[in-house]
């Protein structure tokens, strides 16, 4: 049984990229139709991890997995508590509902099929990453979130907005996910663990270590970059170029909490510190002013939409950092309310966008008679957002309420950061549900009716999910909150909230929000004058200083280029020569390393003639007076070499000595009499002996290194070692080939990869029609020093 | 270089060398050679025809392009090292088996077929090098 559970949650880990592979398939075959089919997957997740609702409304965590590498001590693991579980459910459950609203919305689209596929591998990377134990898995799951987001944004990518929004995306949240991977090692380095299970079970560790503050920041840069805190918050509205289906599921339910995630997930390891309960509270505290006060500016509905989001996400972050038991109930409520609203509302604006045309607050009205269901579906969003009772977002309301309101001290900051935050929001949320729907019929550039069942199903659900889970309090705190709110606070918490109001201070903050909410409302168009003018005279932003920056970093990259890569073979040449000179000349004068002089020795006459070739050969081509005489004069000083190895009892050597001469003769003429060199050299006199000295310099460096080498003891251990053992395990009497092919094979696989890739890039160089001739330069080196490390 | 005299020989020339080159290889093993000096001499072996008679006849004669027949040589090498999966041992172990055929005792190994897959790599890689650059000079 527990085999069998465990192989499904494999299965439901692996699902989405197994139909995000036939995604294209089934929608050339079903066109918009597929998103039935296909929706079959998430919901077959959702109904999978239901199924452990039981028991971890028990208190149990479900954990699996299977050994990965087991040398690295890397496991593909999965810790299953109330919080994953949770969101576990949520990316299922309204993943099958964004899969069905995608086939509407984006019926007849040329790329609907390469949708459907990103959207299910952005599911997988999301779902992967709630449920990971192993901090690899958690890693590698965050960064394929950003991926795919990044081909989400850039889904319209002929459009620039959509590149640019894309790329933003992925530099920020990519960023972030670096932090996050040093906050990730550093902590593994410091605790010794590297999963987040025995994490949670390792109490104050992490916290008393030395390092605790250093991994708690980079930990921040990626949850903060991740869910759009002040002032990484810019990328999240321009995501906004996305296609809707996008926006609702990975920018407002699901990606974005992300980071809200990985903070719920250490609160209870990390959390409780003076450093975590004051940074948290100021930017998330921060973010959620900036983003309300930046969607009373906005008349875009999915503009407006997104800067709640980010406020939203500011106030989860600041709950979390408060991190009372009542503080982190409010977090979980309002996470589940906010993904259940916020969706809705995103497709609503989706739907009303997709049937009119347009998206502009100021040029819709009166569509609640041509648009009777998404009508009803906003406006049970929005009570909810509002946090009117009976809806979810009620409850959450109450709790962020008796949160903050009894807390007392600084912190009536936060309330009433909170009540301006709130209020704002109750606007905002109204403006959408009410605003394009009431009033008198406004012209639209297309005519509005009611869209078809895909588009109008997943508003309706989620907002009737609210309404449900609200009035079945009881249920869904044992199912939900209470085991989530454990799982964040890292001990038992019950939570008994429900949707009768009670008399009190948390019920009279909710009544001054409302009545706040109401005042902004009424006021909703002079307030976003005030904002715009407001902005303008600030007139810079993160989002300017991402171009910025962007712009800056080219500009210092393309310097560094020029000046490292200078395009003349020439400098490039003294360069390398002259490193290699220092290379060999410095380590030896600091350590007194020179070698001793050697004896003359005694050898036979012939080996005295072979040596007297190599001579000759190096003096003609010093004097050389054309180039394809000095090549060939190079020729022979190295098969001279060849011969001297020859004599010495190195035939393998020897052999390959002579073919790499040849060859080398060979492709250096051949590329020689394609450059359009002068026959002959004609250099300064003063160039001519600077080059001299250098390559004097690097010869006679390289010949005291050989002999200092040769003065060494030699140790034989290798030799030795090769010599006894190559014929017994490798079969092989030749050592040389013995080591080449077996017991170093996979060098030499290496090797031959590389020999491969320099002769394509080769080819491609000798292939380029060049304007210039600079440019077959390059391969003139390759050939021969790939040649000798074989 | 074209003259009358290498353009005869070339083709001898070439043929022995390439055969020697195969000798090499399969020797390499136990005595001096093995697949890295024999693609070098293959690879001579082509230069030389073709420089004596035109990179046009060279490229009929090899069929393939040179630099897929270098892809294959590494695909090969690779291939001969996955092989130790099946026998559970860590990639690219030597595995022997050693047939009778005709009443005679080969021995065959994973370790040749790698060598072989090194000798189509060094091949094919300096034969299109050579070739590109000649073909650029006449053509």
């Amino acid at each position: 049984m527990a085999d069998a559970s465990q192989s499904l949650t494999l299965l439901s880990l692996f699902l989405p990229f197994l139909a995000a592979a036939v995604a294209p398939f089934l929608t050339r075959l079903f066109r918009h139709n597929a998103a039935w089919i296909l929706a079959v997957a998430p919901a077959f997740i959702f109904v999978h991890f239901s199924g452990y609702l039981q028991a971890v409304a028990g208190g149990n965590a479900v954990s699996g997995g299977y050994a990965w590498i087991p040398a690295l001590d890397a496991n593909f693991s999965w810790y299953l508590d109330g919080l994953s579980l949770t969101f576990a459910l949520l990316i299922s459950g309204i993943g099958t509902l964004i899969v069905l609203y995608s086939g509407g919305y984006l019926k007849d689209h040329p790329h609907q099929g390469r949708f459907f596929s990103f959207i299910l591998m952005f599911m997988g990377a999301m779902q992967g990453l709630v449920v990971s134990d192993s901090f690899l898995m958690l890693f590698v799951f965050w960064e394929l979130t950003s991926i795919t987001s990044f081909l989400l944004i850039g889904f319209d990518h002929a459009r620039e907005a959509s590149r640019r929004a894309a790329l933003q995306a992925l530099v920020v949240t990519g960023g972030g996910g670096l932090a996050l991977l040093a906050g990730l090692v550093l902590i593994w380095h410091v605790t010794g663990i590297s999963e987040l299970s025995q994490l949670l079970a390792s109490q104050d560790l992490l916290r008393a270590s030395p390092f605790y503050m250093g991994a708690l920041l980079l930990v921040l840069g990626g949850a903060f970059t991740k869910s759009a805190q002040f002032p990484f918050h810019f990328w999240l509205p321009n995501a906004m170029e996305a296609p809707t289906p996008v926006s609702a599921y990975l920018h407002s339910a699901t990606m974005v909490k992300a980071g809200v995630y990985l903070l719920m997930r250490l609160n209870p390891v990390m959390g409780g510190t003076a450093a975590w309960e004051t940074i948290l509270p100021i930017f998330g505290g921060t973010t959620l002013i900036v983003g309300t006060l930046l969607a009373v500016r906005k008349t875009d509905l999915k503009q407006m939409l997104a800067y709640t989001t980010v406020a939203s996400l500011g106030l989860l972050v600041m709950l979390t950092g408060l991190g009372s038991d009542k503080a982190v109930e409010a977090a979980v409520l309002y996470l589940v309310a906010h993904s259940l609203f916020k969706g809705a509302l995103f497709m609503v604006a989706g739907t009303v966008d997709h049937e009119t045309g347009t998206r502009d607050i100021t040029e819709l009205g009166g569509l609640r008679r041509a648009m009777p269901i998404t009508f009803a579906a906003a406006l049970l969003s929005a009570l909810s957002m509002g946090g009117v009772t009976p809806f979810f977002g009620f409850l959450a309301k109450e709790e962020i309420y008796a949160a903050l309101g009894f807390a007392g001290g600084w912190n009536s900051i936060f309330t009433i950061v909170a009540l301006v935050g709130n209020g704002l929001m109750f606007a905002i949320g109204f403006a959408v549900a009410l605003i394009p729907f009431l009033g008198g019929r406004v012209e639209t550039p297309k005519h509005a009716h009611e869209g078809p069942v895909l588009l109008w199903l997943g508003p309706v659900v989620l907002s009737v999910t609210a309404l449900v889970a609200a009035l079945a309090s009881n249920a869904s705190h044992h199912y939900i909150s209470t085991p989530m709110a454990s799982a964040v606070a890292g001990s038992e918490i019950h939570v008994h909230i429900g949707v009768v109001p009670h008399l009190g201070l948390p019920f009279a903050l909710s009544v001054v929000t409302m009545a706040l909410g109401v005042g902004a409302f009424l006021f909703l168009a002079r307030g976003r004058a005030a904002m715009v003018w407001l902005l303008d005279a600030i007139g810079w932003g993160p989002d300017r200083g991402f171009d910025q920056a962007m712009r800056g970093l080219l500009r210092i990259s393309s310097h560094v280029t020029r000046i490292v890569q200078c395009g003349r073979m020439e400098v490039y040449m003294t360069v390398t020569f002259v490193i290699l000179a220092l290379a060999i000349f410095v380590p030896m004068t600091v350590y007194g390393e020179w070698p001793a002089v050697p004896e003359l020795p005694v050898l036979p006459f012939y080996e005295w003639t072979v040596l007297a070739i190599a001579v000759i050969g190096l003096a003609a081509v010093v004097y050389a007076q054309d180039r394809l005489t000095a090549i060939v004069s190079l020729g022979i000083q190295g098969s001279a070499v060849a011969l001297l190895f020859m004599l010495l009892g190195a035939p393998d050597l020897s052999f390959t000595q002579f073919m790499v001469e040849t060859l080398s003769v060979v492709i250096l003429a051949l590329a020689m009499t394609r450059l359009r060199l002068t026959p002959s050299d004609h250099r300064p006199t003063g160039e001519m002996l600077l080059d001299a000295s250098i390559a004097g310099a690097c010869g006679l460096g390289l010949a005291l290194l050989l002999l200092r080498i040769t003065q060494m003891p030699f140790d034989s251990t290798l030799s030795d070692f090769f010599d006894e053992y190559a014929y017994v395990i490798a079969h092989g009497r030749n050592i040389v080939n013995v080591i080449i092919v077996d017991f170093r094979g996979l060098d030499t696989l290496g090797e031959i990869a590389v020999v491969m890739v320099a002769g394509l890039a080769i080819l491609a160089l000798i292939r380029v029609r060049a304007p210039k001739p600079a440019a077959t330069h390059a391969k003139q080196p390759a050939p021969k020093k790939e040649l000798v490390e074989g | 270089m074209r003259t009358v005299i290498f353009r005869t020989a070339a083709p001898y020339l070439t043929s022995l060398m390439i055969l020697f080159s195969v000798f090499v290889l399969l020797r390499g093993h136990n005595e001096p050679g093995g697949g890295f000096i024999g693609g070098l001499i293959a690879a001579s072996a082509i230069a030389i025809y073709g420089i004596a008679c035109g990179v046009a006849p060279v490229r009929r004669a090899l069929y393939f392009h040179p630099m897929a027949i270098s892809g294959f040589g590494l695909l090969l090498s690779a291939l001969s090292g996955i092989l130790s999966v099946f026998f559970g041992v860590p990639f690219l172990t030597g595995l022997w088996t050693t047939p009778h055929i005709l009443g005679v005792e080969l021995a065959l190994s994973t370790v040749m077929v790698f060598d072989i897959g090194v000798y189509l790599v060094v091949v094919g890689s300096f034969t299109s090098i050579g070739l590109a650059l000649e073909e650029r000079e006449h053509g």
